[in-house]
């Protein structure tokens, strides 16, 4: 490990440490627009010089020097603050002065840096340089007049997409960031070069003009588009929010969202279920509250009552809910709604167990009905990063476009009891090898399959479990660690004919099946749910309820409340235990905190932050060891997989232009 | 320098180059060029086949040759990537052309050393016949452009056309030259000083006198 000496301060650093990266341990504060911890080192701006002894008499560009034994590193000196001065003076004399009408204005870097490292004033006085703006798709606004060449939004594509979208194209002073043609950024990931970008180039397209940083309150929040919890922070103002931004969390997201995690959240405000509505006469009329609760009370369920958890719920309604079937004396509880049935018994067996962060060390992976790219793009991005270690990477399912080598062996799921030679090698070979089974495996009846084939492949090993089960809801894992799982999945709810059914913002159960029961929907959206319901009532979205969450890998992760319920509506819990009293039971809990310790005093592990233990991953589970059959892709649109996405204006403008564009392009021809 | 732009997509340009693909001999040449790396970094290539490509599409057009979008696309998939890698490497190197150009591209260097012996002159006799940056001459034969130093300064003021560098121009040599190639003859090329081979000093030697008769070491007298 090598010595180095920051200002006088003797320091230990790493070895293969920048010169950068000893002076930030060092506490010094480097200025910075190109280097990013997680991207590849450019080296083009020229920001970070410092003064290094031993080496040539000029400023050196630390981000790109390693620390080496021995080395004398100044960053306080006259040399290093003229240098910088000079660079800011060079990066500002094409830059334009509209920070004033600049969206990035008051989280800028430039203007940042500029204000610390730059000089009083322009000695510049000839033309500036101007760019015209470049397309990029419905999320992306370019006003490319204020890009300073960074090249982080082109490294972004390259390597941590894994889609070469982005380039540089001429050179010098004609250099211009564009996509080819300018065509759209079509990555599921792609709006994270907007927080890459450290000026206004490149800025939110559905957020430009909206609002100023200093304005918004920031709530930290979990993110429920898909199963893995990224970790967000909403800016909201007044009752609305404006925006999702990722939050730092290396074992979850590292620092990136998907699309549809920051794009989705103007669907908030749309389609809003803010009023109670009952069905009269086949025609759901608007009521209040207590007719609602009247005729929920009226259809006398006792013990006939069944509640379905929808995709986007925290663990304290499912928990309240179950509470009150249980009060009810009823425990006809499910989450999955589509039907699904594999065993949850074990939930080992149904969890991601090499971890997130884990899975990117893995050098042999087969992935069964998933297509990660739409399913977790963040999963996604931790593969693309084992493949390029080396890892080899199989996919049973139907295909899709990989980011990365991989071999696909057909989409029935047969295929499975048939593996080839090349990936029994492979995962004979690998020190690390991982089974990830996908939604479509889930649906296809893979999961015991899937879990023979990780203990016959070697998955598991000291310290390295790689069976990983990969879910698409974000209630999911609360809801089985809640007990949200009939033996039978939802036919046995069907079965038990319930007089009452509770859904829970479940959007995607096949209504038609519970015919005689009557359906009451404790939702926030108007979608599906609340298209077959005979009793709506509103409720709170992820945003306007503080909440405990768990995801796929089991991580339980809680989130804050950014903003009201609009209208009538009130959050889930207080809506339950209102339920309760109009049925007559006894819940045990009158606040939220009491529910909150209620829920913990019952599942321990949801009290934690972290990792839960599941304990050890079982030998087998109930379910068919040799499945047949299509795997289906159970997402059919990335962009519109809840029913907040749904409702979003920019989520439907992304499944038209990106995704259904180039169809409709084809039939136009 | 020069502002350069790709030419526009348009139906006729997919059109017309939409179904381009090499010919059996840039094939061959595009291989050999592709096998001079290890395996799976086919796209170390991109360089020459950009060059093969031009040169093909020079030879079918009759003149220096360009490279419509199609063509680079075709070389992105011939190398197995994206095309905007590739297309970033078509418009950084000046080289390459990304507009239709003449039978004879006439580069000008203009800069200092060039400007200093007499390049204004020569500029001169280029618009005359009618040459204009980044316009091709009505009769099809002349593409100009005036470029930055190309490193022949000792025999400045100089010229590129196409592969060879015409030098030690006046207007009357730069002239001939064009007069020889709009009838199809090949000029000599190089130096137009006569008496002088490349680039030795014009009059006597100034300086590594020693050298003349032998490869002289001069180690010892530093």
């Amino acid at each position: 490990m090598p010595k180095v000496t920051v200002d006088g301060q003797e320091i230990e650093v790493p070895a293969g440490a920048t010169v950068l990266q000893a002076c930030e341990l060092a506490g010094k504060e480097i200025p910075r627009f190109c280097y990013h911890e997680r991207l590849s080192i450019a080296g083009n701006c020229r920001m970070c010089l410092v003064e290094v002894k031993p080496g040539p008499p000029k400023p050196q560009a630390s981000c790109a020097l390693p620390a080496t034994d021995g080395q004398e590193i100044r960053t306080d000196s006259e040399m290093v603050k003229k240098a910088r001065e000079g660079v800011m003076e060079f990066l500002l004399i094409n830059h334009p002065l509209d920070c004033p009408i600049c969206d990035q204005g008051g989280e800028c870097d430039l203007q940042d840096q500029s204000v610390a490292y730059g000089r009083g004033g322009s000695r510049y006085h000839e033309s500036k340089r101007a760019v015209t703006a470049k397309n990029m798709g419905p999320l992306i606004k370019t006003i490319m007049t204020r890009c300073i060449h960074c090249t982080r939004c082109v490294r972004f594509s390259e390597e941590i997409a894994g889609v070469d979208e982005i380039g540089a194209l001429y050179r010098g002073e004609d250099m211009q960031i564009t996509t080819y043609l300018e065509q759209a950024a079509k990555h599921e990931m792609s709006a994270n070069v907007i927080d890459l970008c450290p000026v206004g180039a490149l800025t939110s397209r559905p957020y430009a003009y909206e609002a100023r940083p200093w304005e918004l309150k920031k709530t930290l929040s979990i993110d429920v588009s898909d199963a893995i919890g990224a970790n967000i922070r909403l800016d909201s103002r007044g009752r609305e929010v404006l925006r999702a931004l990722p939050r730092v969390n290396d074992d979850v997201n590292e620092e990136w969202i998907s699309d549809k995690a920051r794009y989705q959240v103007d669907g908030l405000t749309r389609r809003r279920l803010d009023k109670v509505w009952v069905r009269k006469d086949a025609k759901l009329a608007q009521a209040s509250w207590a007719e609602a609760f009247d005729t929920i009370a009226a259809a006398k369920p006792g013990a006939s009552i069944a509640a379905v958890a929808g995709d986007l719920l925290d663990c304290e309604t499912m928990f309240a809910a179950k509470a009150l079937l249980k009060a009810s004396g009823s425990d006809l509880i499910e989450s999955r709604q589509t039907g699904m049935d594999y065993d949850c018994a074990n939930l080992a067996a149904i969890n991601f167990n090499s971890t997130l962060a884990g899975i990117e060390t893995a050098d042999a992976v087969l992935i069964i009905g998933a297509n990660l790219r739409w399913e977790a793009p963040l999963v996604n991005v931790r593969l693309r990063k084992a493949a390029k270690r080396g890892a080899k990477v199989f996919v049973v399912g139907p295909e899709w476009e990989t980011t990365y080598p991989a071999t696909f062996l057909g989409a029935d799921a047969s295929a499975l009891g048939n593996l080839p030679a090349e990936l029994t090698d492979a995962f004979k070979a690998a020190e690390r090898p991982a089974v990830i089974l996908g939604a479509g495996g889930f649906a296809a009846g893979a999961h015991a399959k899937a879990l023979s084939l990780a203990h016959e492949l070697g998955c598991m090993k000291d310290g390295w479990n790689g069976f990983n089960a990969l879910h698409t809801a974000a209630a999911r894992m609360g809801a089985v660690m809640l007990g949200f799982a009939q033996k039978g999945g939802i036919a046995d709810l069907v079965a038990a004919k319930p007089k009452v059914l509770l859904a829970l913002g479940a959007d995607e159960v096949d209504f038609t099946k519970f015919d005689g029961s009557l359906k009451v929907y404790v939702g926030h959206h108007g979608d599906k749910g609340a298209h077959a319901a005979d009793i709506i009532l509103p409720a709170s979205a992820f945003s306007e309820k503080a909440g405990t969450y768990v995801n796929t890998e089991g991580r339980v992760q809680m989130a804050d409340k950014a903003v009201f319920a609009p209208g009538d509506a009130r959050e889930d819990w207080t809506i339950l235990r209102a339920l309760a009293d109009a049925l007559g039971v006894t819940v045990g809990f009158d606040s939220f905190d009491q529910l909150r310790a209620a829920m913990i005093a019952e599942v321990p592990a949801l009290g934690e932050e972290g990792l839960a233990d599941y304990g050890a991953l079982a030998a087998s589970v109930a379910g068919n060891t040799s499945p047949s059959g299509q795997i289906p892709s159970p997402i059919k649109d990335f962009y519109l997989t809840n029913p907040i996405a749904r409702a979003s204006v920019v989520m439907q403008q992304c499944s038209n232009e990106l995704l259904l564009g180039d169809a409709l392009k084809e039939a136009a021809e | 320098m020069a502002a350069r732009k790709i030419a526009p997509d348009t139906p006729e340009l997919r059109e017309r180059w939409g179904s381009w693909t090499f010919n059996e001999e840039t094939k061959a040449k595009a291989d050999k060029a592709i096998a001079r790396y290890p395996e799976g970094r086919q796209r170390s290539a991109t360089m020459p086949l950009l060059d093969l490509a031009q040169r093909q599409v020079g030879a079918e057009t009759n003149t220096q040759g360009w490279l419509p979008l199609p063509v680079i696309e075709y070389v992105a998939a011939y190398l197995d990537q994206p095309v905007i890698r590739v297309l970033e490497v078509a418009t950084f190197y000046t080289m390459y052309n990304l507009e239709p150009v003449g039978k004879y591209h006439v580069q000008v260097c203009g800069t200092t050393p060039c400007m200093l012996r007499g390049s204004d002159e020569i500029i001169a006799t280029c618009k005359k016949r009618g040459m204009t940056a980044g316009h091709v001459s009505d009769d099809g034969l002349w593409s100009f452009t005036e470029v930055e130093c190309m490193g022949n300064c000792a025999t400045a003021p100089m010229v590129q056309i196409n592969d060879d560098n015409y030098e030690d121009l006046t207007a009357e040599r730069m002239d001939a030259v064009l007069d020889a190639l709009a009838k199809g003859e090949q000029p000599k090329t190089g130096t137009q000083e006569p008496g002088r081979h490349t680039s030795e000093p014009a009059g006597a030697l100034s300086s590594l006198k020693e050298m003349v008769e032998e490869n002289h070491d001069y180690r010892g007298e530093w």
